[in-house]
């Protein structure tokens, strides 16, 4: 595209930027049909855990790339720069807790702080410390949702989109932390020394109907 | 058995030591032959100093207490130790001024990235000359010193740290709002500059202006773009500067960027960053800090730009594989 490199996250939001890429008119046939290849020269794509676009993004490995505004919250020291809200991708950052008589505030009120539960330490922290609340956040990589369940935590913060998984786990949404969708993310140097194919790439999914939100 | 060295630092070994050297060799003979003659300023300064200069103490992130119960600090950049050098040694020295620098300079890491904990800075302080002479004469050397060192393709991003300054504090932009939206835009996020400027509720036009100047960059045609009155002096002072630049042939060596704002606190005018293709991020900026000198007693304009030794390897290295690459066997 434009002679830029894209990372292209896999997973939630890996359909729609392919869909997003079809209407930019490149070429993602291949990256449908192949699961296995990861990089695509020929499109100018490189598909990668969306945790990882920044990363790639930040290093000039990437000029330009998707990536959920969860993910750039939680990685928040990294430089690149967040060029537009593509708008797809929709979800919330939550504080849940296991339905019932609320356990947070009865944990900081007797036990001065509360157990959280969470794969983005960073938000969490922060949600509870701009709110003036003290919490011990426990970092877990898997299924959070287990972690109230088991009695590890008494609550979590994660990323609910239609809050399914948390009504089959028991679990009550108490607090929405923050509203995150797909951004496109830039490297500092390709947004100056590629500004031109950048801006063009920008324009054109501005101009396309119902792209942004 | 290994012992381990703080992440961020390092041990350079004699291979990449001699490259170095030659680097910074190649980089001061250039700097000494336009002038700059060379200082060196001590690792650690008292911190009331360093205050003085930069309420943020130029990002220090190390301090220790002297035998006095004194705070020392560990100094984040040259050109606040070189403002105080200049007020206490050059009382009296007649304007301009010319020091160059290759130095240590230390700053706190985030978690999970590969910054520098302890890193070399080369760079030159202009003192006595204003803009836009003072800011081309910069340029002019950081570019000639680049290609001296072989990087061909090098690159500097222009712009200004007053203009977005100006234009929220002329559009009546409460005090209060302006700091998180300047800290949003020295980070890039346009979309967060673009949902602030939204809720300030400034008449279309304002709004307009707000949202696109960080998007602003390229040749000297961007500046045309630029009509707002508020704001004329500093466009005229970046268009001054690109002449300038031109006359001496290097005009094309510059991209303007009306969204650059360095995030040190004392830049009054330009700021600069430095750019190869062939690496990913900024090698070095620098910029104009007319009010500096004063806090220290000896107010004078000036201006100044620090490389990062190792990145400019680092690209000095790449751009010497792509040469390989280009040439015929």
């Amino acid at each position: 595209m434009n002679g830029l490199t894209i990372a292209v996250p896999r997973g939630a939001l890996f359909t729609e930027t392919l869909d997003l890429l079809d209407r930019l008119g490149v070429d993602t046939a291949e990256v449908r049909s192949n699961d296995r290849r990861l990089v695509f020269p020929e499109a100018g794509l490189v598909t990668m855990r969306p945790s990882d676009v920044p990363t790639y993004v930040e290093h000039g490995a990437a000029d330009i790339g998707i990536t959920g505004k969860d993910v750039l919250l939680e990685q928040d020291e990294r430089e690149v720069y967040e060029l537009l809200d593509l708008g797809y991708g929709s979800c919330r950052m939550v504080v849940a807790e296991p339905e019932g008589e609320s356990a947070i505030e009865e944990s900081i009120r007797r036990l001065g702080a509360v157990r959280i539960a969470t794969k983005y330490p960073r938000i969490a922290t922060r949600h509870f410390s701009d709110t003036g609340r003290q919490a011990e956040i426990v970092e877990v990589k898997g299924s959070v949702e287990i972690a109230p369940l088991t009695g590890l935590v008494a609550a979590i913060v994660d990323l609910t989109a239609t809050g399914k998984t948390l009504v089959e786990n028991r679990l009550v949404e108490r607090e929405e932390i923050v509203v995150c969708s797909a951004r496109l993310v830039a490297n500092p140097v390709a947004h100056k020394l590629k500004a031109a194919a950048i801006d063009d790439l920008v324009a054109r999914i501005r101009s396309l109907d119902g792209a942004l939100a | 058995m290994i012992h381990p060295i703080p992440p961020g630092t390092r041990d350079v070994l004699p291979d990449e030591m001699r490259e170095l050297r030659a680097l910074s060799d190649g980089l001061r003979a250039e700097f000494e032959r336009a002038g700059y003659g060379e200082v060196w300023t001590p690792t650690m300064e008292y911190e009331d100093v360093l205050r003085r200069g930069d309420e943020r103490a130029a990002g220090a992130g190390y301090r220790l207490f002297d035998e006095h119960g004194q705070v020392l600090a560990l100094r984040a950049d040259s050109t606040i130790p070189i403002a105080r050098l200049v007020a206490a040694r050059y009382q009296d020295a007649e304007p301009p001024l010319r020091f160059c620098y290759f130095a240590h300079a230390y700053r706190e890491v985030h978690r999970g990235s590969a910054q520098a904990r302890e890193f070399l800075q080369g760079g030159i302080e202009l003192i006595g000359p204003s803009a836009p002479e003072g800011d081309a004469e910069v340029v002019a050397l950081v570019s000639s010193a680049l290609e001296e060192a072989g990087l061909r393709r090098h690159r500097i991003g222009l712009g200004d740290a007053s203009l977005y300054r100006t234009l929220l504090a002329d559009y009546g932009v409460p005090e209060d709002e302006r700091l998180p939206l300047l800290e949003r835009l020295s980070r890039r996020d346009l979309v967060g500059v673009g949902v602030s400027v939204e809720r300030l509720g400034l008449p279309a036009a304002a709004r307009d202006v707000l949202t696109t100047l960080p998007a602003l960059r390229g040749g000297p045609e961007v500046l045309e773009r630029v009509s707002d009155s508020h704001v004329a002096g500093a466009i005229e002072n970046l268009r001054a500067t690109h002449d300038l630049l031109a006359e001496r042939g290097i005009g094309d060596r510059v991209i303007f960027d009306l969204g650059l704002v360095r995030e040190l606190g004392y830049y009054t005018g330009a700021v600069f960053e430095v750019y190869d293709p062939a690496v990913g991020f900024a090698l070095g900026g620098g910029g104009r800090y007319d009010d500096l000198l004063g806090r220290f007693g000896r107010p004078l304009p000036a201006c100044g730009v620090a490389l990062d030794m190792q990145r400019v390897h680092l690209a000095q290295a790449a751009e010497e594989r792509l040469a390989r690459e280009e040439a015929p066997a």
